[in-house]
């Protein structure tokens, strides 16, 4: 209809309704519902990020004092300062080695849980079940299980497997189990997901021309799966950058898990320094940004097209 | 290339059966192929054809029965240890890999020098006249070349026995009468033995040096394509076999291997293909070009169909006709003059081309053929 007005031009024009001499010029009305969400968007988005950068540039006089740069004393400080840029490399420290860990430890157990068997359902339960519980939960959970008197301990204890009790919570440890914890679902629902969309006549297809398990996993499913590996990495990623709750409640909030996300917590609740926290927060965004980067450069190189299942 | 050089001289399946959670997909296959033969597995929706086919290629396990080659099992291997191509029925090209690494996948697989993996890429592509096209991905060919692509990548393996999985339903009409040719050249020039999946009957026909009929998983004949053709054992396959009219009667009278029919407003000679006794219902199967129209004026024998003319369809050659009979019974007919809708004809049919059947398929799954092949 729409195409055989643009075509018989002006005489078929005076017959088209608005909505298709509009779209005709790109104009789409229903995306007028979309207004409310944009407005929310402005409001409760945009202009609290806008308004955290234009706090980074008025640095406390203090801060200039002692790190000059004038507008950008917070950044000199950021980059200068060794306790809180320290905690840049302690951030990463936890989030890629866990991201890493919850896509690797999630690939095999996908491919076992793609095939139909008993339990499937329950066990795909328990595997999911943690999304539920929050950071919060999984921390005191944590520390009811695996703290200096908690159940691990006792049990170990009394039995006399170990004297001292082990030291699991409080300290890298617990938060990078924390982090596996609450990511590890979120890695394992979406990497099934991309599987599923892998059309299992390809490896059948493998399978017939002579390849092994190994050859098929190598040279058909990891090249189809690895965008989709690429998109999970980078969000669980994200997801372990911000720890908060855990890195306070099962790190060791002064020391090995003085994330980034404390420290802006710090500079705003203890230091009453709004300006630094807002810079600590655009950093964060930024060293996030810059590994995304890095992973979508990567991802490039790969295929990315239809991988021919039921997507 | 030349004839495959690992080649077999006899593949047998025996008592071949499947089931999937107590549902039977495919029950007591018994077929014996030569090497360099067509085998056409025909059938309808839902028969068992890819079941058959998934059994052979090692990607569904047997739950009867045993298949061997030269009297070894093969059953028990591994499909990536069967050597058989495969060519899918939605092709299961890579959509990652060029059409030359789709091709030179499986020889890759076999360890090959790399000179003769480029060699017998090339060879490949020439064979299914793709050359042009050899460094696009499968998403940029259309249907007719992705499928060359598959069986291209099926056969430059020279694989000793190669599957095919209706790969011809996708294809509009032109092409699909194209790549027929094309994969029957193949299976000659190549020195291949090829099963091939299909519910075209045109197809079978025309491809295959023998046809296997399912029904519900149970064969029902297996013969060559003029057996089949000519003499289909019972009105199933008959059906398939063309033989559009097919017409619940009653047997009036018996007369050595002719029978006279009677119901539905139509009574004629027709030749006995299954035993019946006087009284039986049984059906009865003539092909549309076997009734031939008489015209309202030639004096009414009594072998004669009376019948009104419903819808006339023009086929270039000749008229495809619906007509109704006295009682109500649609008939389709070959008419070589237009005739005119409402009109009144009178149609005939030589008792030789008109076949009397059981109603019943039940126990009539052609032992006597089955024994021949065995
Ligand atoms: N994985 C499965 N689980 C359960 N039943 C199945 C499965 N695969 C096939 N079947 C059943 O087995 C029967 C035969 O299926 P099959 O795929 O062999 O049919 P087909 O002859 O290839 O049909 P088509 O011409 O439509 O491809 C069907 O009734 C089908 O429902
Ligand atoms: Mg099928």
């Amino acid at each position: 209809m729409m195409t055989s007005a643009t075509h018989t031009g002006s005489r078929a024009r005076g017959s088209a309704s608005l909505r298709h001499r509009l779209a005709e010029r790109g104009v789409d009305t229903k995306l007028l519902l979309l207004v409310p969400a944009i407005v929310f968007a402005l409001l409760l988005f945009v202009y609290p990020f806008a308004y955290g950068i234009g706090l980074t540039f008025q640095p406390l006089a203090a801060t200039q004092e002692q790190w000059g740069g004038g507008f950008f004393a917070n950044y000199v400080a950021f980059f200068k300062d060794a306790f809180i840029f320290d905690s840049v490399w302690i951030t990463l420290r936890l989030a890629l080695p866990a991201a890493l860990f919850n896509v690797l430890v999630s690939i095999p157990i996908a491919f076992k849980l793609r095939s139909k068997f008993r339990g499937k359902r329950m066990l795909q339960t328990l595997l999911v079940l943690p999304i539920t519980l929050g950071t919060v939960l999984t921390a005191q959970g944590l520390l009811i299980f695996a703290g200096r008197q908690g159940w691990l301990n006792r049990f170990l204890l009394e039995n006399g497997i170990i004297d001292q009790p082990l030291q699991l919570v409080n300290n890298y440890l617990g938060v990078m189990l924390s982090l596996i914890i609450s990511g590890f679902p979120f890695a394992y629902l979406l990497i099934s997901s991309y599987l599923s969309g892998i059309d299992p006549s390809l490896e059948a297809a493998a399978k017939t021309l002579g390849a092994n398990w190994k050859q098929r996993f190598r040279r058909i499913t990891l090249p189809l799966l690895a965008p989709g590996l690429a998109t999970t990495f980078i969000l669980t990623f994200v997801l372990a950058f911000s720890v908060f709750p855990s890195a306070r409640l099962v790190g060791d909030a002064s020391g090995e898990t003085r994330v980034l996300a404390l420290m802006a917590y710090r500079a705003f609740s203890e230091q009453l320094d709004y300006s630094m926290a807002s810079t600590i927060a655009i950093m964060m965004g930024v060293v996030e940004l810059i590994v995304i980067a890095f992973v979508f450069l990567g991802r490039s190189f790969l295929y990315k097209g239809s991988t021919g299942g039921k997507g | 290339m030349t004839r495959s050089t690992n080649t077999f001289d006899t593949l047998e399946l025996k008592n071949v059966g499947r089931s999937f959670g107590g549902q039977n997909a495919l029950v007591d296959l018994n077929l014996r192929v030569r090497a360099g033969e067509f085998i056409a597995l025909l059938g309808p929706s839902g028969c068992g054809k890819s079941t058959a086919l998934n059994c052979l290629a090692g990607l569904l396990p047997l739950t009867h029965g045993e298949i061997l080659i030269d009297g070894k099992r093969i059953d028990v291997l591994p499909s990536e240890k069967r050597d058989f191509g495969m060519v899918f029925q939605n092709y299961a090209l890579f959509p990652h890999l060029s059409v030359e690494k789709n091709i030179a996948f499986g020889l890759q697989m076999r360890n090959l020098p790399k000179a003769e993996v480029t060699r017998r890429v090339a060879d490949g592509l020439a064979l299914v006249k793709l050359q042009d096209q050899a460094k696009k991905r499968p998403g940029q060919l259309s249907g007719g070349q992705q499928q060359r692509v598959a069986i291209a990548r099926a056969v430059v393996l020279e694989p000793r026995l190669v599957l095919m999985d209706e790969p011809l339903s996708n294809l509009d009409a032109k092409l699909r009468l194209e790549m027929r040719t094309e994969i029957r050249r193949l299976h000659q020039s190549l020195g291949l033995t090829t099963i091939y999946v299909t519910h075209d009957q045109e197809e079978a026909l025309s491809l295959a040096d023998r046809l296997v009929v399912l029904r519900e998983g149970r064969v029902q004949q297996i013969g060559t394509p003029e057996q089949l053709h000519n003499n289909p054992t019972n009105w199933h396959v008959a059906d398939f076999m063309g033989y559009r009219n097919i017409v619940d009667l009653e047997v009036e009278s018996v007369v050595g291997d002719l029978a006279r029919v009677t119901g539905r407003g139509i009574s004629i000679m027709a030749t006995l293909a299954q035993t019946a006794a006087v009284g039986d219902t049984v059906r009865l199967a003539i092909r549309p070009s076997d009734l031939v129209v008489t015209g309202p004026d030639t004096p009414s024998g009594r072998d004669a169909i009376q019948a009104t003319v419903n819808v006339v369809e023009y086929q270039g050659r000749e008229f495809a006709v619906e007509v109704t009979t006295t009682e109500g019974q649609n008939l389709y007919v070959h008419a070589y003059t237009a005739l005119l809708p409402g009109s009144t004809v009178r149609l005939a049919v030589d008792p030789s081309r008109a076949l009397v059947y059981r109603s019943s398929l039940d126990g009539v799954a052609a032992p006597r053929e089955l024994s021949a092949v065995r």
